[in-house]
């Protein structure tokens, strides 16, 4: 008894719960012992337990979350403001021996679990942690006025693509930081053209305002580190008159774990994972890079995929190599990859039912990127429907064989494309005249597959005009 | 009453801005460094630009961007400012 007179017990309640209910007479009894040493915390409704007078609020769950309670009841011992030993639930053998009270609780059945503390409940922790853990998050604070609507404060504080975006509270932010075991103070990079240090934080203040799901962060991460690659040439992407912007597509597990569309409409609307991920990039170069339309964003006319422009790819064909493949990487890996493109221009092709045709059908349509005179200029990602894919595999090609006879076919005398040539004065030097020429730079060509299986249709994402090392070049990087 | 806080997306830092060097009040003597950033028919423009500023006594230096899409090298920046006292830039094609 000695020993147990000088320690301290502080027991943690809520109304809610019927083990707290229960174990009322063991309270009184308590208190009736050791009135001075024992504190008892209530997390709901302060008129409970009735027969106790004195007990502390915390409704607000500070003391209760400061002390990780994750059951009621809980009876913790302490000495000298040092925890001894805690207990949760109703365990009377227990509580006897941590009070040192042989008689407590003599009515009372031995055991009954007990509940899940407040400060367990869904969507709860993010809360507590931005009450109460002021030092996770460094960036500044911003307080609406009582006026104030909070999406019409994004739009007005210039934080929008033109669209409405997720207003960027700390509860929403600590749950994307969720997505990552990344500190939130960890410098991903400087993102252009101010080249600007950007933390994870900053990262993901962005991607909620996209409206991305945490589960979607890595991604977005990853989308990030691939374009400050310098091959990527993201500061030139930005800057440029001319219309392009990232392309992503995404390949391996994490397709399905996050549920990015690489079916029916992949390239279209209506997949919240497709459609936030693409944006967040963008918002995080307008908003941490200052990357304007209109101030160091100089494009003629832009294009639509500057909102958002990421895709996944139809990895069901084994014998089909994915583009994350063709770059290096292994199936089973997660990886996105980010093309300098723009638009999305169509192939019909309802006919061939051969491989060859095919090909020389789609070479055709491939020998207008940019301007048909115009070779070697700009890069281009060729994204093969289903349907296509299925013609090619049934007359026994790979897609290397696809993409070698395509390349054959994409050959040009120069003498064809010249400036004047055809009468047109677009075209390539005159020294070039007596060449014979490819429409696409060596790993000029990317190939990728997706789309709805009802549908012979494929289609060009046409590439930068400063495609390759002079501006930017395709760029993959592991989820 | 809005209890929203919300958390700046921006970067909360500020580019470095410069200051513009003094103006130059005369170019005669001076060496004027003229920046071909790689667009077509910039070599033709600066040509032109060279041709006036010979007349008005100014001795041109020609310096050339590797290409358009990317910013210009450390390198050549230091150049033409060690060189230089004052640069031309054909920004666009």
């Amino acid at each position: 008894m000695n020993q147990l007179s000088s320690n301290k017990f502080t027991i943690v309640l809520k109304k809610e719960c019927p083990t707290c209910e229960l174990i009322e007479p063991v309270l009184r009894q308590l208190v009736a012992e050791y009135e001075k040493n024992i504190s008892i915390y209530v997390q709901d409704d302060l008129t409970f337990p009735r027969s106790i007078d004195k007990k502390l609020d915390d409704t607000s769950l500070e003391f209760s979350y400061a002390n990780n309670i994750e059951i009621v009841p809980t009876l913790i011992c302490s000495n000298d403001n040092e925890e001894i030993t805690r207990t949760v639930g109703w365990d009377k053998s227990e509580w006897r021996q941590l009070t040192g009270l042989a008689s407590l609780g003599e009515d009372l059945i031995d055991f009954k679990p007990g509940c899940g503390s407040k400060t367990q409940e869904p969507g709860m922790e993010e809360q507590l942690i931005a009450r109460f853990d002021k030092n996770l998050l460094s960036s500044r604070n911003i307080p609406l006025a009582e006026s104030e609507d909070e999406m019409e404060s994004c739009f007005e504080r210039g934080w929008s693509d033109g669209l409405p975006v997720v207003p960027p509270t700390s509860v929403r932010v600590i749950r994307m930081l969720k997505g990552t075991h990344r500190s939130p103070d960890e410098i991903i990079g400087k993102i252009p053209p101010d080249n600007l240090p950007c933390t994870i934080e900053k990262v993901a203040i962005n991607a909620v305002l996209a409206g991305c799901k945490p589960e979607y962060f890595p991604i977005v991460l990853a989308s990030v580190e691939a374009a400050l690659q310098d091959r990527f040439c993201m500061h030139g992407l930005l800057c440029t008159t001319y219309f392009s912007s990232p392309v992503m597509v995404v390949n391996g597990p994490i397709i399905k774990e996050i549920g990015l569309n690489n079916g029916v409409n992949a390239l279209g609307q209506g997949n919240r994972a497709n459609a936030t991920v693409g944006r967040a990039l963008q918002l995080l170069i307008r908003n941490v890079g200052g990357g304007l339309p209109g101030g160091i964003d100089r494009a003629v006319m832009g294009n639509p995929g500057k909102y958002t422009y990421c895709f996944a790819e139809d990895e069901s064909d084994e014998q089909w190599t994915t583009l994350a493949q063709d770059r290096g990487f292994n199936r089973q890996d997660s990886v996105i990859s980010l093309f300098a493109g723009e638009g999305l221009q169509p192939i019909v092709d309802q006919k061939s039912r051969g491989a060859e045709s095919l090909a020389k059908s789609i070479a055709n349509s491939l020998r207008t990127v940019v301007n048909a005179k115009l070779y070697g200029a700009a890069d281009a990602i060729l994204v093969i429907s289903p349907e296509h894919r299925r013609v090619i595999r049934d007359s026994g090609w790979t897609k290397e064989n696809f993409k070698e006879v395509l390349c054959e076919n994409l050959m040009m005398p120069g003498a064809n494309l010249i400036r004047g040539a055809q009468e047109i004065s677009e075209g390539m030097p005159e020294k070039l005249k007596d060449k014979i020429l490819s429409k696409f730079r060596d790993d000029g060509l990317h190939i990728t597959s997706t789309g709805g299986k009802a549908g012979m249709f494929s289609a060009i994402i046409s590439g930068w005009v400063a495609s390759g090392e002079k501006g930017s070049q395709i760029v993959s990087q592991k989820i | 009453m809005n209890n929203t806080v919300m958390l700046d997306p921006t970067a909360e830092l500020k580019p470095v801005e410069r200051q513009i060097l003094p103006r130059l009040e005369t170019l005669s003597g001076a060496t004027v460094g003229l920046l071909d950033i790689s667009k077509p028919r910039g070599k033709e423009f600066l040509d032109e630009i060279e041709e006036h500023l010979i007349g008005l006594g100014a001795k041109v230096k020609r310096y050339t961007k590797p290409t358009f899409a990317r910013i210009a090298p450390k390198e050549l920046n230091q150049k033409i400012s060690v060189e230089c006292d004052a640069v031309i830039e054909g920004l666009a094609d």
